[in-house]
């Protein structure tokens, strides 16, 4: 008998959370659909063979209701800003915008929107079971809006602030939409009061318009409970750059899909991250970048260390269309194994439709240079500090894409701490 | 200061040093010579302390400790100092900053105070004349994109640095243009001292008219077959390694 996705339990345990009125009803009903009739991904899926999510939530899902938003104070918030921020806050608890407690001091807007043309015209309804999830049942929409020619100086930080009793879920939906040679530098992690299994399912779009300039640096790092889905999909318009850097340091399971869509000539997109996995962490990026007009450029370059029993999944896509002529795209995934049962599964995977273009990709998996090792050794250094320089080295590449210092010093500690304390 | 006695070294089960006997005095210049392939390299590896080679047979003393109980780390700190043949490409670290660490941890184990940025920086300026070497060379990622000339001048600087006791230069002139090798021989003795001692390993004579040594000794399967004075680099030079061999093989039958 043939299980109907209506029927698996991922989905019974979530579809009272689906939402079908409001401003948001069509693409809502196109995700619901989407779901119902492809369901979520069962365990030899292609898109999540190394990644089981759907089981996992089954297990972990074991109070398949939202964490509603809740009030926090000022010394909370001060407390979970790094070191020498200078800049906006936007804050969020579970998913929703706190105003009260946000400091938007620059020339662009936050709003939560109720309805808006943009929203799910970006990440389309029909391409992922978890993204589809998100569009169907999200709780809040926010936007950040820049206006044509807004040079947003100082960057802004957004932090979500999750606090979900045992197997509870957050959803966070965000648009951003940077009009016609505007630039933001967009700064983000969730912190969680509370270390319990819950469930963080977000959606990011973002809008890059013709001419502008976007950077947006991500980092996790939460509870070896946590398990998180981020989907974040960009458009970029003609001359436009769009630049990601996601740092992944813990959790109990990540799953990463990001697409950039490069639709006109002249455009860049950057993609790059870094993983530092111990315990029995699963983190999985799955990027896709779309070459659809000429004369356009893509960078990436994902590095993974690896120790314990973690677990690590790249997947790079690209896809270079008969139209993208003189298309640059290049990937490189670089991973350090430290320990025997830790694991990578590492796959680029590139379709080229058209014949007048340069791409590149490359993999490498190994242990740390013995060679190296013994030079550093040979002037001084004791092993483990010898060590932490290397496995610092090879990360310190990623990071130096940070390009905010305060927020790059705050991530450099976190990994320094990590590579000192844990290899 | 070092005493070698009968050392044998293998790797993968093979025997590469079948009983070494030197002894190194401060102030002594140290050359050993000999055919590819006859352990040189094995020598220098082995009093650094590099893991992949197993001492089978034979004590090494340094300064009236043995040496070969010593991890690499703390035979860097105690004073031996290895100019790799090779020097290793490290990405994403620069020299100045793995230097730096390198060289508080010497200063720790000898009981000095660690050095500031300041001072560390001013040590560095004045070492760096030695060597002719350019301080944005220093700040690039280690040895990678370095010239051979470049690599190898960047080890002499850091024995400037690191101001070992015993330096041992493994084939630091293979890959050097005539200016280059007076530039790292120039630096080699400067630092020279009547407490110091320099082992150079070399394959070829040239390096030991700039570097000029007390006592040569060759090199042969995994022996010293034979130690002179610093003519004999000059003879060798001249005659190749063809006669030594004969001599050994006919002593041998």
């Amino acid at each position: 008998m043939m299980t109907t996705a209506t029927t698996s339990k991922l989905f019974t345990q979530v579809q009272s959370l689906f939402q079908a009125s409001g401003g948001f009803a069509s693409i809502r009903q196109q995700a619901v659909e989407s779901l119902e009739n492809q369901g979520f991904p069962v365990a030899k899926a292609e898109e999540y063979k190394f990644t089981n999510l759907s089981k996992k939530l089954e297990n972990g899902l074991t109070n398949a209701s939202f964490a509603e938003p809740f009030s926090i104070d000022q010394a909370t918030v001060d407390a979970h800003i790094f070191a020498d921020f200078d800049g906006d806050v936007l804050v969020f608890t579970n998913g929703s915008w706190n105003k009260e407690l946000s400091k938007v001091t620059q020339d662009y807007s936050v709003e939560v929107i109720s309805e808006d043309g943009l929203l799910g015209a970006i990440s389309k309804p029909g391409k992922d079971a978890f993204a589809d999830l998100n569009t169907a049942a999200f709780q809040e929409a926010i936007k950040i809006s820049v206006a044509k020619g807004k040079v947003i100086e100082k960057p802004v930080l957004l932090i979500h602030f999750n606090q979900a009793n045992e197997g509870q879920i957050v959803m966070p939906r965000l648009l951003v939409q940077v009009d016609e040679i505007a630039q933001v530098t967009l700064l983000e992690y969730a912190v969680c009061l509370d270390e319990e299994v819950y469930f963080s399912n977000a959606l990011t779009e973002v809008k890059v318009a013709a001419g502008s300039y976007v950077k947006f640096f991500r980092l996790q790092n939460q509870s070896s409970k946590a398990i998180l889905m981020d989907t974040m999909e960009t458009d970029i318009h003609r001359d436009a750059v769009f630049t990601s850097v996601k740092i992944s340091l813990a959790a109990d399971m990540i799953r990463n899909n990001l697409t950039l869509n490069l639709l006109d000539s002249g455009c860049e997109g950057n993609m790059y991250g870094l993983y530092l996995l111990n315990g029995k962490t699963h983190v999985d990026n799955h990027t896709n970048v779309d070459h659809t007009m000429p004369h356009a450029v893509s960078n990436e370059l994902y590095k993974g260390i690896l120790t314990d029993s973690s677990r690590g999944v790249f997947n790079g896509k690209i896809f270079v269309r008969q139209d993208a002529q003189k298309t640059n795209a290049f990937q490189q995934n670089n991973n350090i194994l430290l320990s025997e049962n830790a694991i990578i599964n590492t796959k680029p995977q590139l379709e080229i439709w058209a014949d007048d273009v340069k791409c590149s990709h490359g993999c490498t998996t190994g242990q740390l240079d013995e060679e190296a090792l013994f030079y550093l050794q040979a002037r001084g250094l004791d092993k483990t500090q010898a060590k932490g320089m290397l496995l610092y080295a090879f990360a310190g590449e990623v990071l130096e894409f940070i390009s905010d210092e305060p927020f790059k010093a705050h991530i450099t500690n976190l990994v320094m701490e990590r590579l000192g304390t844990q290899f | 200061m070092l005493s070698i006695k009968n050392l044998h070294a293998s790797i993968d089960g093979n025997e590469i040093l079948r009983g070494i006997n030197l002894e190194v005095k401060a102030g002594e210049v140290h050359a050993i010579m000999g055919p590819n392939g006859s352990g040189k390299s094995t020598l220098a590896s082995v009093l650094a302390g590099r893991e992949e080679y197993e001492i089978t047979e034979g004590e090494v003393v340094f300064q009236d400790k043995d040496l070969l109980d010593m991890a690499p780390e703390d035979r860097a700190r105690e004073g031996v100092f290895l100019a790799f043949q090779y020097p290793v490409e490290i990405p994403g670290v620069s020299t100045t900053n793995f230097l730096r660490t390198a060289v508080n941890q010497v200063r720790e184990y000898r009981g000095l105070e660690p050095l500031d940025a300041v001072k560390f920086l001013a040590l560095m300026k004045e070492k760096m004349k030695l060597v002719e070497i350019d301080q944005k060379l220093l700040s690039r990622s280690l040895n990678e994109g370095f010239s051979g000339g470049e690599k190898k001048r960047n080890e002499i600087f850091q024995m400037a640095m690191l101001e070992p006791t015993l330096s041992i230069l493994d084939e630091t002139d293979s890959g050097l243009d005539i200016d280059a090798l007076r530039i790292v021989s120039n630096g080699v003795n400067q630092l020279k001292s009547d407490k110091t001692a320099t082992i150079v390993v070399t394959h070829y004579q040239r390096l030991l008219d700039y570097i000029v040594p007390d006592y040569v000794h060759v090199l042969y399967k995994g022996r010293i077959v034979k130690s002179g004075s610093k003519e004999l680099a000059l003879e060798l030079e001249e005659k190749g390694y063809d006669w030594i061999k004969e001599e050994v093989e006919s002593a041998s039958v």
